[in-house]
């Protein structure tokens, strides 16, 4: 077999913090190489080291082949069109001007590539951010470099898109592509990993086959084995903490009726582009709507009014933690305190800070975290303002096997304590794993609800159903 | 290795954090090295008292820019606030200069106007008011604003002490208060501030009345020391002043900036000023010699965030 890249005992350091440990890390022709760790384990880090973006303190790399990287974090402009996003850098020229008839006719062959049905004339501003994921993996694969690395590509991708990203993947690794695969799901792992590096704390502690086992990759990666996986603990339902009646936004979603007990974590599934977001942003007042009401406790929250919502005390945490979640000029603990600025409480950040694992000092900028730890700054925010209903949209997005369970714990607990919790989620096992009953949406309507033990087929069977409208 | 490491970051990181620190140090020296007499008591008073003005107005457009925005019209809102003070009293021209920050405020938030655009309406506006008010005249101020620009002691000039409370509450309010906190997180990512419960707008229309209302106390030392109001009062300050808070290390795409940094900027502008003054260079050059160090600032600004 070829080896592509070669790198030897990586070393990168920033400040005080060491990412990298001295690393090897082989990329051999027409093989996935799966990366996994935890959060701040050093898998981005090694990947800008690879690419050139961080220069390395220490090791060598050789053999640097043609690269293309997808990078954890969007890259896209959002005010241009998603065919200019495609050819960013290399746009079609002819007489020196951008030939946008060009353009135009090699923009849909990459977007069906993907599997993508989007106009390629939008903005990118205005896609979800799966559809914004999927317009990157194109531009990437229309570099036909020798290598492709993939930061957490499927991260926020629904099922449908990650097996599409999963036989694409497979495709290039017979043409004899190398390829760098890094994710937190373990069962993509097991689909398609040739060979697993699996980095703590900078260092690599060990290289497995295709053949291993959740369990073992875990024990690897944490350092202890995980018994449950969504340790859901239900508690009787109490009186209805939130209740969205015939909600309708004319061309988003209809009649939409979604009742949470106290106690309750109901889950709300759907493809993407169903309108779960937009149901929440609505729901929370960040997005008008024409029909419907919304009550917490059983008082009507007015439309639009972010402050009254929260007042009223609902919470919500977005999907998208660099558009929507974080202040990423400022701190760790600033941020943490954002929805709490009336009565601050410095013992329970840390405290939050802490059942979170949160890989960072509070007075270190947030931008500086991992990824992962970046989301559980988000989802602390909101723990720290104790609402009594919380919304969570996406809530373990790039978040490791390990701190995902202290997150569900956390939502145990908030129950246990008489809250309520709306779990949007594109993680079946997830969503079905924590929720008392799951509310699948399509089409901007609910298809149906199902009750807790559902499996992951009856999901999907009601979120590809075609309603007539 | 590690100790190594550890030894490379610290003054990369100590520059980060006080650079223009460090670059009104260097020109300080570099002045006083050619010119002496720029260490004596009574010029570096005069710096001070030349700083006052420039520093109380970039201090409340750090609160601006920390919180994404910028305000052009700080000049001219000090020139009318001293025309009214001077023609009235004092404290009207605050309360004046408070309300057409209020107005600013009032035309980004609600009106949802680009910054750029109401505060450059805001600055036509209050000039041509100063105008009308004065009957193109300049008028004497009353005993209360020219004892603002006065001496409170032989070696104790009054602006220089405003100087230094105003900097004391901008620095409280940005690192005390939730105002602070909540112009941080609105010129950091907006959508997150809004997402977190905080009442973008009505932020605003505060931040902005207090940029105006920092404006106008500007305008009244100003007016105190020259012992008049003019209508030409305190044009083209608000350059001045956008410029003390960038070379204080404040980003315009907001989120960063700090009391010190703009105080520090503000201390740089008046040093080069006092500077090119004493070593007698032609005022056309001056001109050339400030807007290169202000490119010069920005650069290495820049450069230490790579
Ligand atoms: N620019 C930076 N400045 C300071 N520290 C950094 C910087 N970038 C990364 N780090 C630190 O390096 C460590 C490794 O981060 P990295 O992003 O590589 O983690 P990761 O394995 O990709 O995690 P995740 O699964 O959350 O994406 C973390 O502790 C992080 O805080
Ligand atoms: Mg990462």
């Amino acid at each position: 077999m070829k080896t592509l890249i070669t790198a030897r005992g990586i070393t990168k350091q920033f400040g005080a913090t060491k990412a990298l440990d001295g690393v090897d890390l082989d990329i051999n022709a027409g093989e996935v190489h799966v990366l996994l760790g935890e959060n701040g384990a050093g898998k981005s880090t090694l990947v800008k080291v690879l690419a050139g973006i961080h220069g390395h303190d220490e090791g060598t790399i050789e053999g640097r082949a043609s690269l293309a990287v997808i990078h954890q974090e969007l890259a896209l402009v959002p005010e241009l069109s998603v065919a200019e996003n495609l050819f960013l850098n290399r746009l079609p020229r002819k007489f020196g001007f951008v030939d946008r008839a060009e353009m135009r006719r090699r923009a849909p062959e990459l977007l069906e590539r993907v599997g993508l049905n989007v106009d390629p004339n939008a903005k990118v501003r205005d896609l979800g951010i799966a559809q914004q994921q999927m317009i990157e993996i194109a531009r990437a694969l229309d570099k036909n470099a020798g290598v492709l690395i993939l930061d957490e590509p499927t991260a926020v991708l629904t099922e449908t898109e990650t097996d599409r990203l999963l036989e694409i993947m497979a495709q290039l690794r017979e043409n004899g592509v190398g390829l760098v695969f890094i994710t937190h799901h373990l069962d993509e792992i097991q689909r398609i990993a040739d060979r697993i590096t699996v980095l703590r704390d900078g260092r690599s502690v060990g290289v497995l086959g295709p053949k291993a086992t959740t369990q073992h990759m875990i024990e690897l990666m944490v350092g202890r084995s995980i018994e449950e996986q969504y340790p859901r603990a239900r508690k009787r339902p109490g009186q209805p903490l939130l209740r969205i009646s015939n909600f309708t936004r004319r061309g988003v979603f209809r009649d939409i009726n979604i009742e949470v007990r106290a106690g309750e974590v109901v889950g709300i599934a759907g493809l993407v582009g169903a309108g779960r977001t937009e149901v929440a942003r609505a729901a929370f007042g960040v997005d008008d709507y024409d029909y419907g009401t919304v009550e917490v406790d059983g008082k009507p929250l007015p439309r639009n009014n972010v402050q009254a919502a929260i007042k009223a005390g609902l919470g919500l945490v977005p999907e998208d933690r660099k558009g929507q979640g974080l202040v990423l000029t400022a701190t760790v603990g600033q941020n943490l305190e954002l929805a709490t600025l009336e009565n601050r409480d410095a013992k329970r950040l840390t405290d939050v800070a802490g059942k979170l694992r949160i890989k960072g000092r509070v007075e270190q900028p947030v931008k500086e975290l991992s990824g992962g730890n970046q989301q559980k700054v988000v989802i602390g925010k909101w723990l720290l303002a104790d609402p009594k209903v919380l919304i969570l949209d996406e809530p373990t997005r790039g978040v490791d096997v390990g701190a995902k369970v202290e997150i569900y714990e956390l939502i145990n607990r908030m129950t246990a304590q008489g809250r309520a919790v709306l779990l949007v989620s594109s993680d079946l096992p997830e969503v079905i794993g924590m929720s008392d009953r799951v509310v699948v949406m399509a089409h901007g309507r609910v298809a149906g609800e199902l009750p807790k033990g559902a499996t992951q087929d009856q999901v999907m069977a009601l979120a590809v159903q075609e309603i007539s409208a | 290795m590690t100790a190594l490491n550890v030894r490379k970051y610290a003054p990369k990181k100590y520059l980060a954090e006080n650079g223009a620190l460090a670059g009104l140090l260097v020109l300080a020296v570099a002045i006083a090295i050619m010119q002496p007499a720029f260490l004596s008591a009574q010029n570096l008073l005069n710096v001070g008292v030349q700083a006052a003005v420039i520093a109380i107005m970039a201090f409340g457009m750090t609160f601006v820019v920390v919180a994404g925005g910028i305000d052009l019209s700080v000049g001219s809102i000090a020139a009318l606030a001293a025309m009214v003070g001077a023609l009235t009293a004092g404290p009207v021209g605050l309360v004046v200069g408070a309300l057409c920050g209020l107005v600013n405020g009032a035309l980004i938030s609600y009106g949802k106007l680009p910054p750029f655009i109401a505060t450059l309406a805001m600055l036509s506006v209050a000039r041509g008011l100063t105008l009308v008010f004065s009957g193109g005249q300049p008028h004497e101020t009353d005993e209360l604003v020219s004892f603002l620009g006065s001496n409170l002691a032989p070696s104790l000039p009054l602006p220089l002490l405003l100087m230094l409370a105003f900097f004391g509450v901008t620095g409280l309010v940005l690192t005390r208060t939730n105002l602070g906190r909540r112009m941080y997180a609105i010129g950091g990512n907006e959508e997150a501030a809004k997402l977190s419960g905080i009442d973008v707008r009505k932020q605003k229309l505060w931040i902005y009345a207090l940029s105006g209302l920092f404006a106008a106390a500007a305008g009244l030392v100003l007016a105190g020391r020259l012992g008049s109001a003019g209508p030409q009062a305190a044009v083209g300050y608000e350059l001045d002043a956008i410029a003390a808070v960038v070379i204080g290390g404040a980003s315009l795409s907001g989120g960063v900036g700090r009391a010190t940094g703009t105080l520090v900027g503000a201390l740089v502008l008046a040093v080069l000023r006092n500077g090119l003054n004493l070593l007698q260079v032609p005022p056309f050059w001056q001109q050339v010699v400030i807007g290169a160090v202000i490119a010069l600032a920005a650069l290495l600004d820049s450069l230490r965030r790579r």
